[in-house]
């Protein structure tokens, strides 16, 4: 089986979030990136699968050079290839359509990406991947399980889960669940040692081009000081809930 | 040229996300001086569409489309999308939502915007506001694609009525094979239990409450208020509930009126999540915790005390003003 994990490089969750150049880019500086977390539980899963199943395990990113030590960090978790494609993505439709060519070309089985990237949270890549490879989807993705050429997945709805079946290939947009929390791997010496040699190929976009734009950002207005109510003193709680908030 | 909306339903009935996104779309086709039509499957009674300023309706009734299947609902509301020459094509963010949606975007070449939180700055060019950066930001994006596709976001615009009479088509679209490959083997839902998605009121706790065995408040201040029952990370990392309970960065987002937080500190992942939600009370013997930053009201006490003692207020107020 050959599986292809989709790395997106983010800000670490606990960054403060700026803006630079006239609010219109994410002001990176001090910002520490790491692997997109929603992608980090399907890696862990691809690893599963190379342990027990003998997949190979290839992972890709779409971005610049600065993204290569995220990719050396997956290699470093176990997985086999790291390819890179070289341009700035401007959206996910971008990403999705220069992934298609490389996940084409690859004749991967199984192609696992997270539900959304934390920093753009535009949740498209691997519902417009899927379909511009004609692969089956599952989206939301908290169980998946191969068998030759079948998948059963566990899909996580409002309010519940369902089980589904599909045949590979397959794309699914994964996130916690795929693996506990307390799977994640922190790669060892010996595995930052190893990735150093792992093949990162360097591939030249296509070009293809975005359909959407991020024109500017904004910050939320700052919050109003809190209320305190007397622990002693709930009706006031009840009433503010009641007549201020008009929420209860 | 018109404007489409998805209108989710459940068991023929449609979700409160539905009629928000039929008002929100409407507001996008007076803007563009349009009509507005819906797509729907399986509902029983359409008529609620007009009270939301839906002009028309495409009623779909499918026996193979009784459980949702992506690929199948994807491709009727891109026959639909053509049919109706539409311009702009508007899904709430339901979890049946998101999945739909870039699919929807590939089958129509649109750009898709997620997470919408207002309708469009203006239509030409075509820009939205959405949250990014898991609600840490607001970004502004314009869509460059002739067809537009857009995910509203939970409780951000409201139901707006715009009485319409609408009209009602059957609608068939010819469905093949290919869109029946992924297929729903069984469903795992809690009947009678209010969503984290759909709730009005969230109640959630954090490690605070020291173990799993003292959720029995929580569970009997949501019950109360007819409120979903949430957690903090390391309470679903640990065990103590369910993974499907856990708000935040990497859980689930929470947009409701009214989210109370009881022993939870507020680590900034949590709040991103939750910030969506429009009134926050939070509930922690700890006066430095950050999420009293956060808060619109907080009450600085041991929550084994504060907490039986609001559900009997609760219950008194909820018997007076029933």
């Amino acid at each position: 089986m050959k599986i292809l994990v989709c790395i997106s490089h983010v800000p670490d969750t606990t960054s403060k979030i700026n803006f630079t150049d006239g609010d219109s880019k994410f002001d990176t500086n001090g910002v520490q990136f790491v692997i997109n977390p929603n992608d980090e539980f399907g890696l862990t899963r691809a690893m599963w699968f190379k342990e027990k199943q003998g997949a190979t395990v290839d992972i890709i990113n779409v971005g610049g050079p600065e993204t290569e030590p995220t990719l050396r960090k997956a290699l470093a978790i176990g997985a086999d290839t790291a390819i890179r494609i070289n341009t700035a993505p401007k959206d996910g439709f971008q990403v999705a359509k220069e992934l298609a060519k490389v996940a084409s070309e690859g004749n991967y089985d199984l192609i696992i990406c997270g539900r959304e990237s934390i920093d753009y949270n535009g949740g498209m890549v691997p519902g417009i991947l899927a379909g511009m490879l004609k692969a089956n989807f599952i989206n939301t993705c908290i169980g998946l399980e191969i068998e030759g050429d079948k998948a059963t997945a566990i899909r996580e709805i409002d309010g519940g889960k369902e089980t589904l079946t599909a045949s590979l290939p397959l794309v699914i947009g994964g996130q916690k669940g795929l693996v506990e929390e307390s799977d994640l791997k922190i790669p060892n010496m010996r595995g930052i040692m190893q990735a150093r040699k792992k093949p990162l190929n360097v591939v030249e976009p296509t070009g293809a081009e975005a359909a959407t734009n991020a024109v500017k950002f904004e910050k939320p207005a700052p919050k109003g000081e809190v209320k305190l109510v007397d622990p002693e003193n709930l009706d006031q709680l009840i009433d503010l809930l009641h007549n201020e908030a008009k929420v209860i | 040229m018109s404007v489409l909306v998805y209108t989710e339903s459940e068991d023929g009935k449609f979700k409160k996300g539905a009629l928000e996104a039929a008002s929100y779309a409407k507001g996008i086709a007076e803007a563009m001086s349009t009509s507005l039509t819906a797509i729907t499957f399986n509902a029983q009674d359409t008529s609620e569409l007009g009270t939301y300023g839906v002009d028309k309706v495409l009623s779909v009734s499918n026996d193979k489309l009784k459980n949702f299947n992506a690929e199948a609902y994807a491709d009727a509301i891109k026959q639909a999308a053509e049919k109706e020459a539409s311009k702009v094509v508007v899904l709430d963010q339901s979890a049946n939502g998101k999945y739909i949606a870039p699919l929807v975007a590939f089958n129509l070449e649109a750009g898709y915007a997620s997470n919408v939180v207002a309708l469009p700055e203006s239509t030409s060019p075509f820009q939205v506001k959405r949250t990014a950066f898991t609600n840490k930001a607001f970004n502004f994006t314009e869509i460059t694609t002739d067809v537009k596709v857009i995910g509203l976001s939970k409780n951000a615009f409201g139901l707006k009525e715009s009485e319409s009479a609408a009209t009602v088509e059957a609608f068939e679209p010819q469905l093949s094979a290919e869109d029946f490959t992924v297929n729903v083997d069984s469903v795992d839902k809690a009947k009678d239990k209010v969503t984290i998605a759909d709730a009005e009121i969230v109640v959630s706790g954090g490690r605070g409450l020291k173990g799993p065995e003292n959720w029995g408040m929580i569970e009997e201040m949501a019950d109360i208020l007819g409120a979903a029952t949430a957690c903090s990370k390391p309470v679903s990392d640990m065990g103590w509930r369910p993974h499907s309970e856990h708000v935040g960065q990497t859980g689930k987002p929470v947009a409701s009126n009214l989210y109370i937080a009881v022993g939870i500190s507020g680590a900034i992942q949590h709040l991103a999540g939750i910030n969506a939600a429009k009134t926050k009370v939070v509930i922690n013997n700890d006066p430095e915790a950050p999420f009293f930053k956060a808060a619109d009201y907080g009450v600085v006490g041991d929550a084994f005390e504060v907490v039986p003692k609001l559900n009997e207020k609760l219950k008194e107020f909820k018997a007076k003003n029933a």
